[in-house]
């Protein structure tokens, strides 16, 4: 039987949430979109910062709360002070190494605390066993083609979400850990006009 | 009412502010380099009585006083000083204002009966100046002009419209008249104010400075002339010293508590909110350890800011007690009073700690807004704003579709002007499976940025085969392919 995505997106609220893979800024920005409230975004100053233009299709780039902190550490702090606070919706968190149990740990804790869902990027591989669900996200250009290619009469199109220029193209969304549950996949496409995802296809099970 | 002015002349200002701070029993001058040589800036009487002028360079003065002692002259701390008078002077009125370098005008219309008239006022200010060791001089009419001119010439009272009867016997000068004025009136025979007065106006205003006529009408009161009060210097701060030294967290919190509460009964009484705070510890061994906290908006509500502080005390080293704690608002900024709606305005306040609690641990200015620039260049497109320091952004302009991430352009192999069938971008190989483009963007010239010295961008979106949605860009005037951006 497989995972209903209803039953692990939108992200369970108060806890600590993962997600990596090259399709995991879209996550991120899509998480964000769907919070409720102010967003704080925390990276290392050295980052560059999300561009805002390319966010609004997503989220309102006014949520937005960016926190440019000096260290790793200092991103950890700061995400956990936030968390706490309970302020906020959501705090998306960029990591560039893979942090430990205690992190993760403490992350988890104030997520909790504070009511307020946590979302790391993290790098491939970088995750922390303290969380609650971890996401693999990565763009389908193929499926897409394959699917303007193919005529009108196979199965997905009938029922098609209407396209736009921002929802056209879909993400595979691979739950590759969950603390409650199965582990599932799912083609997904974002509904700029609607401002949800939509599930294409679950491919996997 | 008829305006009162009390014009408070300091004749030895900086020597008796030096001989206050350091007292010194033989002749005394202060010496400032001037001209070329050590000159007399200022001196005592027994200096003056010997001789000696100000102006007059230290090596003559030495001639005329062998045993003249003499410092180095500070006229910026005697501005400060004079200042402090200044301060010291609103016991008497609230309108002081500065007269030169070395005196005051004090506008004392309808305070005078205060300290039972006018005559006892002034004998009071002579009085409390006598004791701190300063002489000064004191003239009282109803302008500035006649005041100034009694202060110098002629020290008493004029009563309301006599001040031509008063000022009239004095000499030119007395008029604040450049000395070439007075000098070329000199040699007509006009010596006195009230040998100017008689005199035609016609005339004197055909072969003389505006400048005479001026003085002359400001000191009788024909033309009005302001006096600029102090710009109000509000300082909210207080201090608790303790009989024994305290070191635990609770106890210093419990303290900090008690300053917080007096210090936010001040700021709601002038309807202010302090910005930034500053506590500081003074240790029984006179070491100071200060705690600043830096708010995202302003406040006065104790109870929150306590809360803010917490951080910053307990990482204070108490080392053998602290005796005294000191709380400073150092910048405050207007806070009026307002209505409370219960929801909206706590998640407001609880957004606002929050950015107080990261800016103190990461900087204020590093918690960061996005706001839209109105401009058609990608990376110009928006700037980033202190969030303490702004609003957020309500509606958002919507504009073409743009990467999730841009970076600064970095270079693939490519020609022509379609994008390239495969490349390789970031040490991987990607092939382009679908192109969507182009779209032309100029550079602004006007704004010389050196990404876009290679000229026109034809932008395409890329999809790649390998999952990547990339957002690359041709120069066709200078012919290479770039990556820009990301879509995710």
């Amino acid at each position: 039987m497989s995972l209903p995505f209803s039953s692990v997106y939108p992200l369970k609220r108060a806890r600590a949430h993962e997600v990596c893979g090259e399709g995991g800024l879209v996550f991120a920005a899509i998480t964000a979109g769907l919070a409720s409230g102010s967003v704080v975004w925390v990276s290392e100053r050295w980052r560059p910062v999300v561009n805002p233009e390319g966010l609004a299709p997503y989220c309102d780039p006014g949520k937005l709360l960016l926190t440019r902190a000096d260290t790793p550490l200092n991103v950890l702090a700061s995400a956990e002070t936030a968390l706490r606070s309970g302020a906020v919706g959501l705090v998306v968190a960029e990591l560039n190494a893979p942090i430990g149990l205690t992190e993760g740990r403490r992350l988890q804790l104030a997520a909790e605390t504070g009511g307020t869902t946590a979302l790391l990027l993290i790098p491939e591989g970088g995750g922390s066993n303290a969380t609650e669900t971890r996401w693999h996200c990565t763009g389908m250009p193929a499926f897409e083609t394959a699917r303007q290619n193919s005529p009108v009469s196979s199965g997905p199109t009938s029922n098609s979400p209407r396209q736009n220029d921002h929802d056209s193209t879909p993400w595979r969304w691979s739950l590759i850990k969950n603390k409650i549950g199965t582990l599932s996949d799912w083609v997904v496409r974002w509904d700029a006009a609607a401002h949800r995802v939509i599930v294409v296809s679950e491919t996997g099970g | 009412m008829q305006r009162r002015i009390v014009s408070l002349w300091f004749p030895r200002l900086a020597a008796e502010r030096s001989l206050r701070a350091n007292p010194i029993d033989a002749p005394f001058a202060l010496t400032l380099f001037d001209r070329n040589s050590e000159r007399v800036y200022d001196l005592c009487p027994r200096a003056e009585a010997a001789g000696l002028n100000r102006g007059m360079t230290l090596v003559h003065a030495r001639s005329f006083c062998p045993g003249l002692l003499t410092r180095p002259a500070d006229p910026k701390a005697d501005q400060r000083f004079l200042r402090l008078l200044a301060r010291w002077a609103t016991r008497y009125c609230p309108w002081v204002g500065f007269d030169g370098l070395n005196g005051l005008f004090l506008d004392i219309t309808g305070s005078a009966h205060l300290l039972g008239g006018e005559e006892p006022l002034l004998d009071d200010i002579r009085a409390r100046l006598a004791r701190a060791g300063l002489s000064a001089r004191l003239g009282l009419a109803s302008t500035p002009g006649a005041a100034w001119a009694l202060a110098r010439f002629a020290e008493g009272i004029a009563q309301p419209g006599e001040i031509l009867a008063r000022i009239g016997p004095l000499p030119l000068p007395a008029l604040r008249l450049a000395d070439q004025t007075c000098t070329s009136l000199e040699r007509l025979g006009i010596a006195t104010v009230s040998d100017l007065y008689n005199l035609p106006r016609a005339n004197v205003a055909r072969r003389y400075d505006p400048e005479v006529l001026r003085r002359l009408d400001q000191a009788l009161g024909a033309i009005p002339e302001q006096i600029s009060p102090l710009k109000e210097d509000l300082s909210f701060a207080v201090r608790m010293t303790l009989p024994e030294p305290i070191g635990l967290l609770d106890d210093v919190m419990a303290g900090a508590e008690r300053l917080i509460g007096h210090l936010c009964e001040q700021l709601d009484t002038a309807q202010k909110g302090a910005r930034s705070l500053k506590l500081t510890f003074r240790r029984v061994d006179q070491e100071n350890q200060a705690v600043e906290l830096r708010l995202a908006r302003p406040m006065r509500d104790g109870d929150r800011i306590l809360a803010l502080f917490e951080r910053g005390v307990s990482a204070v080293d108490s080392g053998y007690g602290i005796d005294m704690i000191r709380l400073e608002a150092t910048q405050v900024e207007e806070l009026g009073p307002r209505q409370l709606t219960p929801s909206q305005a706590l998640e407001k306040d609880s957004l606002a700690d929050l950015i107080t609690q990261l800016g103190n641990r990461i900087g204020l200015e590093n918690i960061l807004r996005f706001a839209p620039v109105d401009s058609h260049i990608p990376e110009r497109s928006f700037k980033l704003v202190p969030a303490a320091y702004s609003m957020p952004v309500r509606a958002w302009p919507a504009r073409r579709t743009r990467p999730l991430r841009l970076f600064p352009p970095e270079p693939i192999t490519g020609s022509g002007a379609t994008p390239p069938g495969r490349f390789r971008w970031r040490g991987r190989a990607l092939t382009t499976l679908k192109a969507e483009g182009p779209e032309r963007i100029t550079p602004a010239w006007w704004e010389g940025d050196d990404d876009w010295t290679r000229g026109l961008r034809d932008y395409w979106r890329v999809a790649t085969g390998q999952g990547q949605r990339l957002w690359l860009f041709h120069t066709p005037q200078n012919p290479g392919w770039y990556v820009q951006g990301e879509f995710g």
